[in-house]
């Protein structure tokens, strides 16, 4: 078993004290950015990015640090939805329809404990997964080409929206405006430079970490400003727990089956975690049947979309691993980080990168673990931090955005690249136009026109190569359908879920 | 003025204490470097000018070259053109100042693609190793060595296609026109080259048999040569590499006349005094000596490559020269 060799190898990476603080660190900040209502799990990686560079993280300990920040981020999600009906991210969205009745009748010690045994299973179940679908998937990357590459592409920005997202056109629009600042800098094709206007800053085109940065990070800080927000939320107070084995055994079957689902919607390109918690609760649903008392605080109903979301936030990784093509938001933001500290992803980073690549798939294991033992005992802490007020929060970001910044090519114009794409960030969310999809379009633009240029040099000019495997074949038909799909089904989806939230809020 | 607080020795002192001109006169040998220095890599960490600037400071401190430390600042931006006008513009007198450079430093000089700026603006110290240019194709290729790979060439230059990790007109890409022209190919600006971001991108497109031939550094390739899946057809250099590489075989060997080298090595600003410029080159010659070196090298793959002073700044130029010439003859720059 060579991927166990490699595993362990892994662990013995992880379980340096570095690492395993690094983790501790990564989980302790995650569920708290997961908590905040409106910071979800991407915010959260491009907040701490800065931080990692400012640290002069070797590229180990960053990705250790923030992958613990995405796992945590997806474990934090579900306590204000269940403490305050408020989802901390939308992957937590399912959890408020249990969750918030079960904390009205004075269980909502027990309503947190059992979504963090099923975080922990979903994850785990997920994580294994990691372990034995990556190194399979990379070894059949071998077979892509760049006109399959030009197709896997193609398919990453057709489900790009998701299925659950809401203005296609939006989501399209930003998608160009990645683009648009993707065409900046070197064209590698043809060694010219486009918009570069003789600025030497400029030559490598936009860095994504400060678009990133400035997007996510910078534009949060605008918000805060904007809504005076001085005060953290309602402190609430939580009952003393009550949970019997009983209790968890009855979530088990729920736990594994949304871990399963979770995991195959977080593979599969633009589905993501919303997705991947809404299939778990519906499935769960129809599983139970009349026996279960759902939308009126069944606990397996929150074990569900737990389960569920965090295991797609592991089965994300795969794709973005193997592929260099992120399943989601997040893992997104994580291969910009991923190519600025010079890792390249795909089927070398298995063999080249052994230490690292495994070395951050066991410390997902060992952040679980601490997440967990974080996760029920102490909840009671983070209870009390989701009301520290934003305003002593928000000026650390800052600054922790600045420094991290500023350390990466000591260039005042990119401080003020990153306070421009803060104002881009804020005026785009304003109208809401996600911002997700502008870092894709920056991210994956300039790898789609590569492949294509690329293919046409093999093919000597002949279009034809685009369909000549029955692998780009297969992902053209994902592509359409991924574009296809949403604006039939996606209304119906919706509407479900706003349904089923509301028979919860009356 | 700028060395004052440096000069620890008794001896100097006294030198010092006989005034300002007897220290200009003084040998290379009683120049007393800053206490501490920095080393700007012109990349983003974790790269190739990363690691020269990290395993040098580290060695330079180890061995008491500098006493206090060196240290490594990221300069990222247009290929080495951000820190090169940095050093230009800025810090052009400064003593305690190294930029770390290679190849890739002398091919865009060449190719004017840091505008308004030559190799005459800075002074060349030396180099502390390279990594040698190899040419290599999937092990079920029809290729078995590099002279069926260039008669191919020059039947039909459009007949192998070249997978390389820099951009077009960068030093993969050169490799390949270098030697082509060396083996007497014509139409050298038919050649296709598919550039991709990084050498890894490149050799896996070429192990799984999409492109025909990979044009890149011999450490780029050795995961896929000992798993056999690749054949390194020629190596770029002078000599065969020592063992366990002594098995490929160089392009000389096969008639091809084409050698080329990514070395690792430093510039200092264009200004920076007569003296300190003489304590970097023999500091660098001293070190590539040490044992300390030697394991770095052997750890990371670098091989033999060293010249310092006067021999590599001619060196520089003919090498930017060569590539300028060679840039012109298929069109890449006017």
């Amino acid at each position: 078993m060579e991927t166990l060799d490699f595993l362990m190898q892994g662990f013995a990476v992880a379980l340096i004290p570095e690492s395993l603080m690094f983790a501790i660190i990564g989980a302790i900040l995650g569920t708290l950015i997961g908590a905040l209502p409106g910071l979800g799990p991407a915010n959260g990686v491009a907040i701490l990015i800065p931080l990692a560079f400012s640290l002069g993280l070797s590229p180990t300990s960053s990705l250790i640090l923030l992958t613990s920040v995405y796992a945590g981020a997806m474990y934090g999600g579900r306590i204000s939805s269940i403490l305050l009906n408020i989802p901390g991210d939308e992957p937590a969205m399912m959890t408020c329809i249990d969750g918030y009745p079960m904390a009205l009748k004075g269980k909502a010690a027990e309503a947190l404990a059992i979504s963090a045994i099923a975080s922990f299973i979903g994850s785990f179940i997920a994580t294994i997964g990691l372990v034995i679908l990556a190194p399979i998937l990379a070894k059949f990357a071998l077979k892509f080409g760049p006109s399959e590459y030009f197709a896997l592409f193609a398919l990453a920005f057709a489900t790009l929206g998701g299925i659950t997202g809401k203005n296609q056109f939006k989501t399209l629009m930003a998608a160009a405006l990645g683009l648009m600042i993707a065409s900046v800098g070197i064209d590698i094709s043809s060694g010219v430079q486009r918009y570069t206007y003789n600025t030497l800053e400029l030559f490598e085109g936009v860095d994504f970490i400060i678009a990133i940065v400035g997007l996510f990070a910078i534009s949060e800080l605008l918000f805060f400003i904007e809504k005076h927000a001085g005060d953290g939320l309602k402190k609430v107070a939580i009952n003393k727990l009550k949970l019997t084995m009983g209790d968890i055994v009855k979530v088990l079957p729920t736990s594994l089956r949304g871990a399963l689902l979770g995991f195959v919607s977080g593979v599969l390109p633009g589905a993501g975690a919303s997705l991947g918690s809404f299939i778990s609760y519906t499935l769960e649903k129809k599983v139970v049947g009349d026996k279960g008392e759902f939308g009126k605080g069944d606990t397996r109903g929150i074990a569900a979309p737990e389960a569920g979301n965090n295991g797609a936030a592991s089965g994300a990784l795969v794709p973005m691993l193997t592929l260099g093509v992120p399943g989601s938001g997040t893992t997104a933001v994580l291969l910009a980080m991923l190519i600025s500290l010079n890792v390249t992803p795909g089927p070398m980073l298995f063999t080249q990168n052994a230490d690292l690549v495994w070395g951050v798939i066991a410390a997902l294991f060992v952040g679980n673990l601490v997440l967990l033992l974080l996760n029920i005992p102490m909840i009671g802490i983070f209870v009390k931090l989701l009301s520290v007020p934003p305003k002593y929060l928000m000026p650390i970001v800052t600054l922790v955005a600045s420094v991290g910044i500023y350390s990466v090519s000591h260039s005042a114009l990119d401080l003020y690249f990153m306070v421009g794409f803060g104002v881009i960030g804020y005026v785009l969310r304003k109208v809401d136009v996600p911002l997700v999809p502008v870092i894709l379009g920056m991210l994956l633009g300039p790898e789609m026109e590569k492949s294509l240029r690329h293919a046409l040099v093999l093919s000597d000019g002949d279009w034809s190569i685009l369909l000549n495997s029955g692998l780009s074949i297969g992902l053209w038909t994902v592509a359409i359908l991924g574009l296809v799909l949403p604006v039939i089904v996606g209304p119906m989806v919706r509407a479900k879920m706003s349904k089923s939230k509301e028979a919860t809020s009356s | 003025m700028k060395t004052k607080s440096t000069f620890k020795t008794l001896a100097l002192k006294s030198i010092m204490a006989s005034g300002v001109i007897a220290l200009a006169s003084t040998s290379v040998q009683a120049y007393e470097p800053a206490r501490s220095a920095e080393c700007i890599a012109p990349a983003n960490p974790g790269g190739g000018w990363d690691f020269t600037c990290r395993s040098v400071g580290k060695a330079l401190v180890d061995l008491s070259y500098i006493k206090g430390n060196v240290q490594t600042v990221n300069m990222s931006g247009a290929g080495g053109g951000v820190a090169f006008a940095h050093t230009v513009s800025k810090r052009s007198k400064d003593d305690a100042l190294i930029v770390a450079a290679s190849t890739a430093t002398t091919t865009r000089l060449a190719q004017g693609q840091f505008p308004g700026m030559n190799s005459d603006q800075v002074k060349w110290v030396g180099t502390l190793g390279a990594d040698y240019g190899i040419i290599a194709v999937s092990k079920d290729s029809e290729y078995q060595n590099l002279s069926q790979l260039m008669d191919a060439l020059r039947k039909d230059p459009n007949s192998v296609k070249f997978a390389g990790g820099s951009a077009t007109g960068g030093w993969d890409h050169l490799k390949v026109l270098i030697t082509a022209k060396e083996a007497n190919v014509t139409k050298l600006p038919k050649i296709k080259y598919l550039s991709f971001n990084g050498g890894s991108e490149a050799l896996v497109q070429v192990v799984g048999g999409h492109i025909d031939a990979f044009t890149g550094d011999i450490s780029e390739v050795k995961g896929f040569l000992d798993s056999g899946d690749i054949r390194v057809v020629a190596v770029l250099s002078e000599e065969r590499l020592p063992a366990p590489l002594n098995n490929i075989p160089t392009a000389l060997e096969q008639g091809v006349s084409s050698v080329a080298p990514n070395w690792r090595g430093f510039y200092v600003p264009g200004n920076a005094g007569d003296d300190s410029y003489d304590w970097w080159v023999n500091t660098i010659d001293e070190l590539y000596q040490t044992q300390e070196w030697k394991d770095i090298m052997a750890k990371n793959g670098l091989m033999p490559f060293h010249k310092t002073g006067a021999e590599f700044t001619q060196f520089v130029k003919n090498q930017t020269l060569d590539i300028r010439i060679l840039s012109q003859d298929i069109g890449l720059i006017k």
